[in-house]
């Protein structure tokens, strides 16, 4: 914030287009981070509700529905790239998309500096735990751990 | 612009009703995403630790809160594409609250067939 208050009458037409103008006032450190937050909810929405509705279809409308979710059920989906690669996908663009609405609602209700920095501090490291745990837990996952697994590839 | 016959008032009627719903259906869902990567985690421990916590959820109580989420889903979905429709088609704004009532009425059709097929399978085993 500048000390000086007072017009400068010299300024002249340019002054306010000018960069490096004090007159000039939009921000220049942001760059357009609301912007593209604002594209990824539309964009991800739409990629979300094919993901999700095609999760929720397959484990809980086919088959047994709910009752049939068991250790076997998941080694059968994640014995397949397909399925991995669904799951992770889902898997980010889910936490990002809530990420980014969570953050949203804590910047629109709270009203101190220092509740608004703990609070996304615990959504930072919430989003963080649950995308480093998911997708290790999808790529990492052994669908052979089960000794009575009758899937193919536990077949030896 | 608004008639006054649509009303001009936003506030307590469907833009902000769905506006709310929103929020609250969206904090629903993210609060579930943690506890749902979380116990679906145990699949790495071992296949009894995650067939018991799967046993435990299969009662009415937690069937009904099932029913609940995929609810949350749907309606989340059909409304985030309402507001696509606000936001990039010309004539969305204009047409925001008859907009409303077609989420309402996709809810209905989405959620009618799930919530019969799962509530038969939770409350008849």
């Amino acid at each position: 914030m500048s000390a000086t208050t007072e017009t400068n009458y010299h300024a002249g037409p340019d002054a306010v287009s000018k960069k490096k103008s004090r007159y000039r006032r939009v921000s220049k450190g942001r760059g357009n981070f609301e912007l593209w937050s604002w594209v990824f909810m539309r964009a991800s929405g739409v990629l979300l509700l094919v993901l999700v509705f095609g999760h929720l279809f397959v484990n809980l409308m086919l088959g047994e529905g709910i009752h049939g979710i068991d250790f076997a059920f998941v080694a059968g989906k994640w014995s397949s790239p397909f399925w991995q690669t669904w799951d992770m996908l889902m898997l980010w663009l889910a936490e990002l998309h809530g990420f980014n609405g969570v953050r949203t609602i804590i910047n629109d209700y709270t009203e101190k500096d220092r509740t608004r920095w703990i609070l996304k501090g615990l959504l930072v490291a919430s989003a963080l735990l649950v995308m480093v745990l998911g997708t290790l837990v999808i790529f990492t996952f052994d669908p052979c751990l089960d000794p009575s697994s009758t899937l193919s590839v536990c077949a030896r | 612009m608004a008639q006054a016959a649509n009303g001009t008032l936003y506030r307590g009627r469907e833009g902000m009703w769905s506006w709310v719903a929103h929020r609250i259906s969206g904090v629903l869902l993210f609060l579930f995403l943690f506890a749902h990567v979380l116990d679906t985690a145990l699949v790495r421990v071992s296949p009894d630790a995650y067939n018991e916590v799967m046993e435990a959820y299969k009662n009415p109580i937690v069937g009904l809160g099932e029913a609940g989420l995929v609810a949350a889903v749907i309606f989340h979905a059909l409304n985030g594409l309402r507001i696509i429709a606000v936001d990039f088609w010309a004539k969305g704004p204009k047409y925001q609250r008859q907009l409303f009532w077609a989420v309402v009425i996709g809810f209905v059709v989405l959620f009618a067939p799930f919530a019969i097929r799962h509530l038969t399978i939770v409350f008849t085993r």
